[in-house]
């Protein structure tokens, strides 16, 4: 009985969506961060979700599948580029980049995650009552 | 001897063996339910408990064992990223599946009970 897989696979999926609610926070902080350049403005962070296939040993088939995150890619949208002069970041032709934070996505990616993180904390919620009743098993 | 234990708890330990596997499978589903190109998989419970019948119909004297292939599941509604496991129904099939386990272990426990009512000669 292979419980102790199953708490590997529900775990490893809500440290990424952990980490995916993450790359959310930083960006809808720092959605309105304004910088002197374009090289500097502040770039969305997604984050890059792979399957990692446990396969059985005699079969070589795949009996489960956990997450990991690839790592985090900066989103290549259009800075957005706002001409103030009276900031103090402005370049030399009065120029200030604000961020390519699209605050919607990032709200929409907030939801997803989190209705994900929930469906895995009820996996485990799952497993844990059928193990507890498994070990009660001839006890009537 | 009258009472043969490898056999008096029939298909259930199997039945429950295989429930336990598809919960593993159907956890992986739901985990990677964000992962681009992931494809949902599922195994086919009927198909596994015939084969695990015909072994005990076979008379071989050898205790039957729990084979079970995963299929790819066909879904409802494809998704542009290319992952198959759809959320609603993978979440509905996983707590289908563990009230399915609870069934197994009652009939199990009703039957360890009734091989302890004919081992105490109530």
């Amino acid at each position: 009985m292979s419980f102790n897989n199953i708490y590997e696979i529900a775990g490893s999926a809500m440290r990424s969506q952990t980490l995916r609610l993450n790359t959310v926070a930083s960006n809808l902080a720092n959605a309105d961060a304004a910088a002197g350049s374009e090289q500097e403005a502040y770039r969305a962070l997604k984050p890059v979700f792979s399957s990692v296939y446990q396969t059985s040993q005699e079969e070589m088939q795949v009996t489960g599948a956990s997450v990991q995150m690839l790592g985090v890619t900066q989103s290549q949208q259009a800075i957005e580029r706002r001409y103030e002069p009276e900031n103090g970041l402005a370049d030399a032709e009065g120029y200030v980049y604000y961020s390519n934070v699209n605050a919607v996505d990032e709200m929409a990616d907030m939801m997803s995650a989190s209705r994900s993180f929930e469906g895995s904390v009820e996996v485990m919620r799952r497993v844990n009552s059928m193990q507890q009743s498994l070990l009660r098993l001839g006890k009537g | 001897m009258a009472i043969n234990f490898d056999k008096a708890l029939g298909i259930h330990p199997y039945a429950l063996q295989a429930r336990v596997q598809r919960s593993e499978i159907l956890a992986s589903n739901l985990a990677n339910v964000d992962t681009p190109g992931y494809l949902a998989r599922d195994y086919d419970f009927k198909a596994a408990m015939a084969d695990v019948e015909s072994q005990f119909n076979s008379g071989s004297g050898f205790l039957p064992q729990l084979s079970m292939e995963a299929q790819y599941r066909v879904p409802y509604q494809p998704s542009l990223d290319g992952n198959t496991a759809e959320m609603g129904v993978e979440q509905s099939k996983f707590n289908n599946n563990a009230m399915d386990f609870q069934s197994s272990l009652t009939f199990l426990n009703m039957k360890i009970q009734g091989l302890q009512k004919v081992i105490d000669g109530r």
